[in-house]
């Protein structure tokens, strides 16, 4: 059987891989892009200098010879999914397959600003994307970046390294006050600024103003009318699925491309992941669509099991993220409202040094946990992900809380601090009970 | 996409320039140096004192001011910006003129000391020596030798870029910790006690031993040599002290602290070499290879070197038996049935082992315990024919190879010449035989891992890169897989510069044989 993969992304490459493990399978990954699979994440890496290109492809290229895996770098064009073949630029004849996974991917968001496609402006998302910013940091005086998201604030930590000035437009009255509780979301807006990056809060961008030569120069802020003379306009305003080249074919788009929990489309053996990839029931508390790393990799796992014929439903588990807001660290595990929710109990403890913080929600009545919010503290994944599996509760959490410690050696611990504000804000008199060292992680795991 | 790869590699045309207070700090470090460069070319200065103080002052003040502007006055956090474009950290024109340099000093010092003016027989030092002849006098009360000097410079170097390390690293308090550790352990156990040592006694000199009591058998490759033991007998209660410690160092307290918390004790913690590494080796660590191919070349290369140097040991050992057969106790008979059965006792372990590990089912036990066996049969085959040699060859040849091709092209020439090429840990991943002996307690018998956090890697390669050891971190990260590598030596830094928090140092006596299997099948937990 032949497989084609388009995109080689993390969710195309978990596919290959996991194709690879379970068949014999014929696989060819085909991706404009680049010749290989890296780490989208470490875009910015590469611009900072902390990283060359070699360094962020997770695989050495003999890998890929070795598993059988057959990599174009080529763009697909167009579809037939009746002949089931597929055309590109640089191949002469249509590309044959039996089945075929979509993984294409994001593309950032434009709002039909005016001048959003002059030169000088661009998203962040590809090394293309990278390319250009490159290109335009040649002596440049101010960039200005739209949208107050993880890759905004990625790419003002970028410019930053480079000691460029940045400007940060953002709708939100603080940072990515969508998705991080007040206190999480302020304390981000804190570090920001202490930065020195100008960070312009609950305000839009008006218009990006062309030099007279087709390339931006300024932009204007929409509510104000300020003026701020800019060499380069980083639009990061979100992503949203890559599928305007499917949308005129046969298949089942509404925002990204409609799958079944099985990850099938409408069209018979064609698959869509990641990204690009709307699920038609999420399972409760989730999204259809979830641009990020790990469910990409979850995806791609399902999807090369569905095709290797081990029927398998396409579940997310629980919630995990992470990120890093310059030099401030974040983890999130299971469900945290942005806004305090009816029923749910939340237990903050902040670093006096507001840098660091601990969150932890649960259930008013059952005492049940629900979530972990950390910011600048590591916590344990395997151990969260047990407690909300199994239902602890919060009494059950507090008290074994350190078993979750995954800071560093000699790092100080703050679990007596932040069972203090537990007790003070529930009355509780509860105290902790021996929780350190692997070797009591190890057994409450294996219990 | 050519031009990507290009713009951000090594051949950047826009490299980095450093501020004018890097320039002006940097600058008034190599004037420091320039006086040292000087006094080896000839120059004498009429008051070395001054001139010497001058020099380690200036090469101070430069180092330590060029940190202040360059991370204190910096929030604390990661600091590899621009790591990538600057000619010095990535292999540009600077840093082969620092690998050319720091490699030609190495040869001068092994090889040709009178070009640094040692005199020889009784003759006056002159130049760079001479130098630090103030120094020598007011420590021990002799003048300097080419040593001397190059221990004095070592220590420095630990000390002030052990200060630039910690304001790097200022918000982890492993790496601060760690730091604080090696600097102190060079300054004192390595540099300050065995100087005043042998000034308080002079005697010592006729017959010199070695006075460093973290350093042991196999890094110190001459412990068990005649000289060297005689030195320790014939003076006193703190030769004795020094045997018996080095004896008790490598079967006793090595293995035990090898076994709690891995060879990090050693490696990164307290060792010289690993010291001057993770000081002044720093700005290169990233320069190691990660390549598949570079780690089969390191295991090769490494532990042919332990084999090595276990096989001159026990050959310089067996010839001294014979020498003095009066004057110890343990003579030629006992040690040779003595070391063959530590030896079968090693094969033993290995085989007790390798049901419980995975790994030593494949090649990695059959090697060693075949390697160990050939040495058992060869020495006894010379011991039952009464050969005076171990095994067929002069013990006195191939200690002197070792001494040449280890100790000093190995260790010194290429290990710290080519840490500006090839990252700074080149002699303790291939070549250093004590590395070798502690990775494998470290692999098969040590509750040290790192563990990987869930499902949190995003593949980025911070770790892999910053990895002085070219461990391919990220390779078991994203597997969810802990990390358990013989090479490791706990630096910790793939755990500092994670941007995701996944990586932990951790010890665990709980899953000690099962510590590599648990696979979190790519991070991913999936329900069937």
């Amino acid at each position: 059987m032949k497989i084609i993969i388009i995109g080689n992304g993390i969710s195309g490459i978990t596919a290959a891989r996991y194709i690879r493990k379970l068949s014999d399978h014929e696989i060819t990954v085909i991706s404009s892009e680049s010749a290989h699979h890296y780490s989208r994440p470490a875009l910015m890496y590469m611009y900072m200098g902390h990283m060359r290109y070699v360094d962020t492809k997770p695989y050495e290229d003999h890998f890929w010879t070795k598993n059988r895996i057959s990599l174009l770098q080529d763009h697909v064009t167009e579809i037939d999914y009746q002949q089931k073949t597929l055309s590109t630029k640089g191949l002469n004849a249509p590309m044959p397959y039996d089945k075929l996974i979509i993984a294409v991917g994001s593309m950032p968001n434009k709002f039909g600003w005016p001048g959003q496609d002059l030169k000088g402006v661009g998203g962040f998302y590809s090394l293309q994307d990278l390319e250009q910013i490159e290109a335009y940091s040649k002596g440049l005086k101010r960039a200005v970046v739209v949208g107050g998201g993880l890759i905004g604030i990625e790419l003002a930590e970028m410019y930053h390294s480079r000691h460029i000035p940045v400007t940060m437009i953002v709708r939100e009255s603080s940072y990515w006050e969508n998705v991080l509780p007040a206190e999480e979301s302020a304390m981000i807006t804190r570090h920001i600024q202490s930065r020195g990056i100008d960070l312009r809060l609950g305000v839009n961008l008006g218009e990006i103003i062309d030099d007279g030569s087709g390339t931006a120069c300024a932009v204007t802020v929409k509510e104000t009318g300020e003026r701020i003379d800019c060499g380069y306009v980083g639009l990061t305003a979100g992503v949203r699925p890559n599928v305007d080249w499917l949308k005129s074919s046969d298949l089942h788009i509404e925002k990204g491309i409609v799958v079944n929990h099985h990850l099938e489309t409408s069209i018979p053996d064609v698959y869509a992941i990641g990204d690009c990839a709307q699920i038609t029931e999420p399972v409760s508390g989730r999204r259809a669509i979830e641009a990020v790393w790990y469910t990409g990799r979850m995806m791609g796992q399902t999807v090369a099991k569905n095709i290797c014929g081990v029927t398998t439903a396409y579940d997310p588990g629980i919630w995990f993220n992470s990120a890093k807001f310059i030099d401030i660290e974040y983890q999130v595990y299971g469900d945290v409202p942005t806004n305090p929710v009816d029923g749910i109990s939340s237990i903050y403890w902040e670093h006096p040094d507001g840098e660091q913080s601990v969150r932890i929600l649960y259930r008013s009545d059952t005492q049940v946990v629900t979530g972990f919010n950390l910011m600048g503290i590591r916590f344990r994944h395997e151990v969260c992900e047990k407690w909300l599996r199994d239902q602890a509760t919060i009494e059950a959490v507090m008290s074994r809380l350190e078993l979750a410690h995954f800071d560093p050696e000699f790092y100080q611990r703050h679990y007596e601090d932040i069972m203090a504000v537990y007790r003070q804000q529930t009355g509780s008199s509860i105290t902790a009970k021996p929780s350190r060292g692997l070797n009591r992680v190890l057994q409450f795991l294996k219990a | 996409m050519s031009q990507v790869y290009k713009s951000l590699s090594i051949a950047n045309p826009d490299t980095l320039s450093w501020s004018p207070l890097q320039k002006l700090t940097s600058a008034i470090g190599i004037a420091g140096l320039t006086i040292l460069i000087a006094a080896t070319f000839g120059v004498t200065f009429p008051n070395a004192t001054a001139w010497l103080i001058a020099s380690l002052g200036l090469m101070t003040v430069g180092v330590v001011s060029f940190s202040y502007v360059t991370y204190l006055q910096q929030p604390a956090g990661i600091k590899n910006n621009n790591i990538w474009h600057d000619r010095i950290s990535s292999r540009g024109i600077s840093a082969w003129v620092a690998g050319v340099a720091i490699t030609a000093f190495y040869i001068v010092l092994y090889q040709y000391p009178q070009v640094l003016g040692l005199g020889s027989d009784g003759a006056a030092n002159t130049g760079l020596v001479a130098l630090f002849d103030p120094l020598s006098q007011w420590i021990k009360g002799v003048p300097a030798s080419q040593w001397f000097v190059y221990g004095t410079l070592y220590t420095l170097a630990i000390i002030i870029f052990g200060i630039r390390y910690i304001w790097k690293y200022r918000h982890n308090k492993y790496q601060v910790l760690r730091t604080i550790s090696v600097m102190f352990f060079q300054t004192g156990f390595a540099f300050l006690i065995p100087e005043l040592m042998e000034g308080l006694n002079k005697s010592t000199y006729n017959k010199w031993f070695d006075k460093d009591m973290k350093n042991m058998w196999p890094l110190d490759y001459d412990f068990f040599f005649d000289w060297h033991w005689e030195g320790m007998i014939s003076n006193g209660s703190i030769g004795l002290f020094m045997l018996i410690l080095g004896i008790a160092m490598i079967f006793f307290i090595s293995p035990l602290l090898t076994y709690l918390y891995g060879k990090r004790w050693y490696c990164s913690w307290v060792c010289g070499c690993g010291g001057l590494a993770e000081t002044a080796g720093d700005p290169f660590r990233q320069l190691s290879d990660k390549s598949l191919k570079a780690w089969k070349i390191e295991r090769w290369v490494i532990h042919l070197v332990l084999v090595f140097v276990t096989i001159m040991t026990i050959a310089v050992l067996y010839t001294q038996m014979g020498n003095n057969p009066e004057q110890y106790w343990l003579t030629r008979d006992m040690f040779a049935i003595g070391i063959s059965i530590l030896l079968l006792g090693v094969i033993g372990l290995v085989y007790y082992l390798k049901d419980k590990h995975p790994d030593l089912q494949q090649d990695a036990g059959k090697i060693i315990m075949g390697v160990l066996a050939v040495i058992v049969a060869i020495l006894l085959i010379n011991y039952f024919i009464g050969s005076g040699n171990a095994f067929f060859i002069d013990a006195y040849s191939l200690r002197s190879a070792y001494g040449f091709y280890i100790g000093a092209i190995f260790s010194g020439i290429i290990g710290v010449g080519f840490y500006p090429l090839m990252g700074s840990r080149v002699w303790c991943r291939y070549g250093c035989p004590m590395a070798g002996l502690l990775g494998l307690q470290q692999k098969f018998f040590s509750r040290f891992r790192i563990t990987t956090n869930g499902g949190q890697c995003i593949s980025c390669g911070n770790c892999s890169t910053y990895c002085e050891m070219g461990i391919d971190v990220r390779s078991y990260a994203q597997k969810g897989q802990n990390i358990v590598r013989a090479s490791c030596v706990g630096c910790g830094v793939c755990a500092a510069v994670c941007p995701r928090g996944v990586l932990r140092l951790e010890n665990g006596s709980d899953d000690i044989y099962e510590k590599t299997l648990d696979i979190r099948v790519d991070g991913v937990r999936l329900s069937e």
